[in-house]
């Protein structure tokens, strides 16, 4: 690690053209990436969300099915951008060599990251929107306000997006990727409130989960589903926003080091 | 921004190092490509080429001295110098999941070219690359020596006055190879100029107008191929080989010869005059050589040492 990997990101606006190419390829691809999207998170929300649902009364003042709805934007936000990020980034960092094919053009590591990591922000925006769609269809979406989940997903995007590019950073082959969806992707589905309510935890754990940025993704998309102002909306944007920066420059310096020496 | 003039140097490094860690890759490398000229970059594995290329091109940053590429410092200007370069990487990096045409209209992007532009220019590519009947193939599907073809073609996206090749026909058959050459020559009379890494000798004896040799990070000898021929080595070459060579070697060639030297079982002996050397062979029978002119491989050979490098 040295002064230059450290150096502040220098951006210009070529990342448009990675993320342009980024785009063609799953334009290529849309159907069965479209089918993805969709069948994951609706199995999940029709399954847990009838089956378990029936069983229940009232989950946070609503039924389970809505309560989970809100959920499934945020984890299926975050699932897109992690595999985006990790799997497919880490495909075209070491594997195809297309970073380096880019930056053998007037492009620089800092534009390649920043195309990628905004790239994989707007997939999961795609995903979001699906499941999002789909609560809409299913009676789910009580209010407008729930078109503004859409820019805060792409923000969630973006935060999802700078951790997975860390782990892209230093990832050695694809099996590294595995330890991260054990140790980060899961636990965060399971504490975040996608499937019950933080409250439920034990005290300290609620504490921690504070921490973690699928916690503010979920806490300020279930308001505004329902059609309630988020109590805590400028914190929640806060913490992903800061998640995306610190995420962004984190990863860079890391892959500077890793591919630049 | 400074125009590529024929007269200015198109790249120029002075005292260039770098380390990685303890080891010194680049080991101070003063470089000079004169515009129109192709220059070639020789050496063992190993010896530091594609780390000399990659500090030149801006994409790894040298510890010191200067680099100067198209007039402009690097890495301070780097990308603006790229604009006006082409570079065909040793190893493929075509976007499998695109057509050869996408492959060329999303490079051109990277130059902030217009489509229509890029669109204008792909026929031509694609007929100097020899694909003019792959527009719409998938990269997956097209031979070694098409990928390398398109490649180049990728390269020249931008029209670029400076081209870098790093081991332009390294992994081609014989065939591709020349194509790849005559490609290169067509460049040349374009009034294009051409930096390439190569550990063959023939492609460096044939394409390049003067070269420099690199070892351990540096260069240890620099010319024009006939000239470095003629400054490092007997003109003429015996190589004896096979059974009974090795006592030929030791009681005659090393003994007539001004130079003897082994590679496995070939015994190569350097001479001015290798007359009674033939002749003392042809009188004898039975050891099998070779007479021939000395060449660049002989020079690389004498500079570098014959021990294996891996």
């Amino acid at each position: 690690m040295n002064a230059r990997h450290l150096a502040p990101p220098a951006f210009s606006l070529r990342f448009v053209h990675v993320w342009r190419r980024n785009r063609l390829v799953w334009r290529k691809l849309a159907l069965a990436s479209a089918l993805g999207n969709l069948a994951d998170p609706m199995l999940y929300l029709l399954g847990l969300g009838y089956g378990l649902g029936a069983m229940l009364p009232e989950v946070g003042g609503m039924p389970y099915i809505a309560f989970l709805a809100a959920g499934m934007v945020c984890s299926s936000t975050m699932m897109s951008a992690s595999f985006e990020a990790m799997y497919s980034g880490f495909s075209r960092m070491h594997v195809q060599k297309t970073w380096e094919a880019i930056m053998n053009a007037p492009l620089t590591l800092d534009d390649v990251v920043l195309g990628e990591m905004v790239w994989a922000a707007s997939k999961s925006v795609l995903s979001g929107a699906a499941v999002l769609a789909i609560a809409w269809m299913l009676g789910l979406v009580a209010s407008p306000l729930a078109l503004l989940l859409l820019p805060l997903v792409f923000l969630a995007g973006l935060a999802f997006a700078g951790m997975g590019l860390i782990m892209t950073a230093l990832a050695p082959n694809y099996d590294f990727f595995t330890y991260y969806f054990t140790l980060a992707i899961t636990p965060m589905m399971l504490v975040c409130g996608v499937f019950f309510p933080v409250e439920q935890l034990p005290a300290w754990l609620q504490g921690a989960v504070q921490l973690l940025p699928l916690t503010h993704a979920v806490a300020i998309s279930r308001p505004l589903m329902t059609g309630a102002a988020p109590p805590d909306a400028f914190l929640n944007v806060a913490v992903l926003a800061a998640y995306a920066c610190a995420g962004f420059y984190v990863a860079l310096v890391l892959t500077r080091r890793r591919l630049l020496h | 921004m400074p125009l590529a003039s024929p007269l200015l140097p198109h790249l120029r490094t002075t005292g260039l190092r770098k380390s990685f860690g303890d080891h010194e890759v680049v080991a101070g490398v003063d470089l000079e490509l004169r515009g129109g000229e192709c220059f070639g970059l020789l050496g063992p594995n190993g010896a530091g080429k594609t780390t000399t290329m990659r500090l030149c091109l801006g994409l790894t940053d040298h510890d010191s001295g200067t680099v100067e590429l198209l007039g402009l410092p690097v890495p301070a200007q780097a990308r603006a110098a790229r604009e006006r370069v082409g570079v065909v990487p040793q190893a493929d990096n075509l976007d499998p999941d695109f057509t050869v045409t996408e492959n060329l209209l999303v490079y051109g992007r990277y130059f902030g070219l217009r489509e229509r532009a890029v669109r204008g220019r792909i026929p031509g590519l694609l007929e100097f690359a020899g694909l003019g009947a792959r527009a719409d193939t998938r990269i997956q599907t097209l031979s070694g020596g098409m990928k390398r073809r398109l490649t180049l073609a990728r390269a020249l996206v931008n029209d670029p006055d400076l081209i870098f090749l790093d081991e332009p026909t390294t992994g081609l058959d014989p065939q591709a190879r020349h194509v790849i050459w005559e490609r290169l020559r067509q460049l040349l009379a374009q009034g294009k100029t051409i930096f390439l890494t190569t550990h063959f000798m023939d492609e460096a004896e044939r394409l390049c107008h003067r070269l420099a040799i690199m070892d351990h990070g540096r260069i240890i000898a620099q010319g024009a191929p006939r000239a470095l021929i003629a400054t490092h080595i007997e003109p003429q070459v015996v190589e004896v080989y096979g059974d009974g060579a090795r006592d030929w070697a030791a009681s005659v060639g090393s003994r007539t010869a001004e130079r003897c030297e082994s590679t496995g079982e070939t015994f190569f002996c350097y001479t001015h005059d290798a007359d009674p050397l033939v002749h003392d062979l042809e009188q004898r029978g039975g050891v099998r050589y070779l007479h021939r002119h000395a060449n660049l491989e002989d020079v690389f050979l004498k500079l570098t040492g014959r021990e294996l490098r891996d």
